[in-house]
């Protein structure tokens, strides 16, 4: 299980947390990864410069909603 | 600015002020009896007949600071000393009575209570008055006052009565733990067990988040709130203090609304679940009216399930401004889920014992509930929350909502929907005067704070309700 988690605090919510998450929950659907890929949400991660933060197991990324696809390929398919 | 509206408030914030003071260095059990003397420090008197009495008083006070007597399970203590016994008289014919000759009083006194003497001044018989008021109303001169003490005169579903000492008594198993009564006592004389040990001890020792992360837990009601400085210093400044994040609590009314409206459509009657006041009010005077009562939690508590859901080692605190939040954490539903309960009061209180200097932090943000949500502050908000969800949620179901402002209304509609009479199928809630923004642990209390919630609903990132619970599936 490939654990992806996006901030969705305060300063990454007005970056788009929103619109990273929608994004994640589509790509997941339309790949068929929802029994691999496991999408949670979090109240900060502490990086707030660098929002919105996601991290796929323990790597940290920072993504933005115009980013979105280009991160899951790179880093989420990947390690499927 | 002001920070308080009476110096009641201004008292009751020094106390807490020094008591955290101490426990934030851990000197406070060798320092705590001399506390009185901090706040009072000359032999004048400046409150009391002497000094040892204002000492005793604040002595008390400190330990309610501490969190009270444990045996003592009401949120709300009468400090008995701090009581002046208030005048109770009821109505009185005051020396204004001149003695007229048309004696419109005892015309319009139904149970021949007015009297009159050789001097044709009136006097009421307490054995035949009924305290209805009639002839204070008709007497030209405005003679007849009605003497009520202001903690009685504050407690409307009148919880408040005197001891034999007659001091003020509450009456724990009706009491609401509204703090209506906290509030309006001009002597400081009833209050609220204060939980900022708690709260201390739970920041010190998760080490700036190095053993567990503490997460504040903020009402909306917070926009009206430290007017002084800005809402971004405040949260600037909470994280200083050592609270790893801050969420708002309004995200909590954003989950509550959707589901409530769920359940509402499904039922076909309900009561609002947010206040806890309101909700103990049901089950206490209203016990037959339970089974309508939303079967969701507080926005509080749902919020708080949730970052324990996703954080178990987490602590939650929650920080807003109402007294009943401290009677809600205690249910054995709530326990769990949050740690401790702060008022804005107390939040003050522990800035200042910081000596944090708020304007000049960099400015935080918060944003992670809808319009819809933050607007729960005031009176109005949660039934406008309710249709909005169900417009959302594509729900077909016509609310016929019954808004209660203040426990007074609330009394009113329960007492009609007791009897099949109310004519509306939501009832809405809300135990303080203006919804939560009249709270008795609010700093400031004024016209201008409803705006200020609306205001603040507009700023918020997410328009719809679904948008901003969306992030949480």
């Amino acid at each position: 299980m490939i654990k992806v988690t996006v901030c969705i605090g305060s300063s990454c919510h007005i970056k788009g947390s929103r619109q990273v998450v929608e994004g994640i929950r589509s790509m997941i659907a339309e790949h068929g990864l929802g029994d691999k890929v496991e999408l949670k949400g979090t109240f900060c991660m502490g990086k707030c410069q660098q929002g919105v933060c996601v991290t796929v197991d323990e790597t940290f990324c920072s993504v933005t909603p115009e980013t979105v696809e280009e991160f899951f390929k790179k880093e989420v398919l990947s390690r499927v | 600015m002001r920070k308080f509206d009476t110096k009641v408030q201004h008292l009751k914030y020094k106390v807490l002020r020094e008591v955290a003071r101490l426990a934030w260095n851990d000197t406070l059990l060798e320092n705590v009896m001399d506390v009185p003397k901090t706040i009072v420090p000359g032999n004048e008197p400046t409150m009391r007949c002497c000094v040892y009495k204002e000492r005793a008083i604040l002595g008390e006070r400190v330990k309610l600071a501490m969190g009270g007597d444990k045996e003592k399970s009401n949120i709300i203590q009468v400090i008995e000393i701090a009581c002046d016994e208030c005048p109770v008289g009821g109505y009185e014919v005051t020396n204004a009575c001149r003695g007229c000759l048309a004696h419109r009083c005892e015309d319009v006194c139904k149970r021949g209570a007015i009297t009159f003497d050789q001097n044709h001044v009136a006097h009421i018989d307490k054995t035949k008055c009924i305290e209805c008021g009639a002839c204070a109303k008709v007497c030209p001169f405005t003679a007849i006052v009605h003497r009520k003490r202001p903690c009685q005169n504050a407690c409307k579903i009148k919880a408040i009565s005197m001891n034999d000492h007659k001091a003020a008594k509450i009456d724990d198993e009706k009491c609401i733990q509204c703090g209506a009564c906290v509030y309006q006592c001009p002597f400081g004389a009833i209050t609220d067990k204060s939980f900022i040990l708690d709260a201390i001890k739970l920041l010190k020792e998760s080490e700036n988040g190095k053993n567990y992360k503490v997460y504040a837990l903020v009402a909306p009601s917070i926009s009206s709130q430290f007017a002084h400085v800005k809402l971004g210093n405040v949260i600037t400044g909470l994280k200083e203090m050592g609270f790893y994040t801050v969420i708002e609590a309004a995200l909590g009314a954003d989950m509550v609304a959707l589901s409530e409206a769920r359940e509402l459509a499904e039922k076909g009657v309900l009561t609002s679940s947010c206040c806890p006041a309101f909700v103990r009010y049901i089950k206490t005077a209203f016990p037959g009216l339970t089974k309508y009562i939303s079967h969701n939690m507080s926005p509080m508590g749902a919020l708080a399930k949730y970052v324990k859901e996703t954080d178990p080692d987490s602590k939650v605190i929650f920080i807003g401004p109402c007294t009943a939040k401290k009677a809600e954490a205690q249910l054995e539903s709530v326990k769990p889920y949050v740690d401790a309960v702060l008022t804005f009061e107390e939040l003050q209180a522990l800035f200042d014992s910081l000596d944090m200097d708020l304007p000049a932090l960099e400015e935080g943000v918060l944003d992670n509930a809808s319009y819809f949500g933050r607007i729960f502050a005031r009176s109005g908000g949660l039934t406008d929350a309710a249709a909005q969800a169900m417009k959302e949620q594509n729900i077909n179901f016509e609310i016929k909502p019954m808004v209660c402002d203040g426990i007074e209304e609330c009394r009113v509609a329960l007492l009609k929907m007791s009897k099949n009479v109310l004519g509306a199928n939501f009832v809405e809630g809300m135990a303080c005067v203006g919804g939560c923004i009249g709270g008795a642990g609010c700093l400031t209390h004024g016209e201008k704070n409803k705006a200020e919630v609306d205001k603040y609903g507009r700023e918020a990132y997410e328009k719809t309700i679904t948008d901003a619970v969306s992030v949480l599936k």
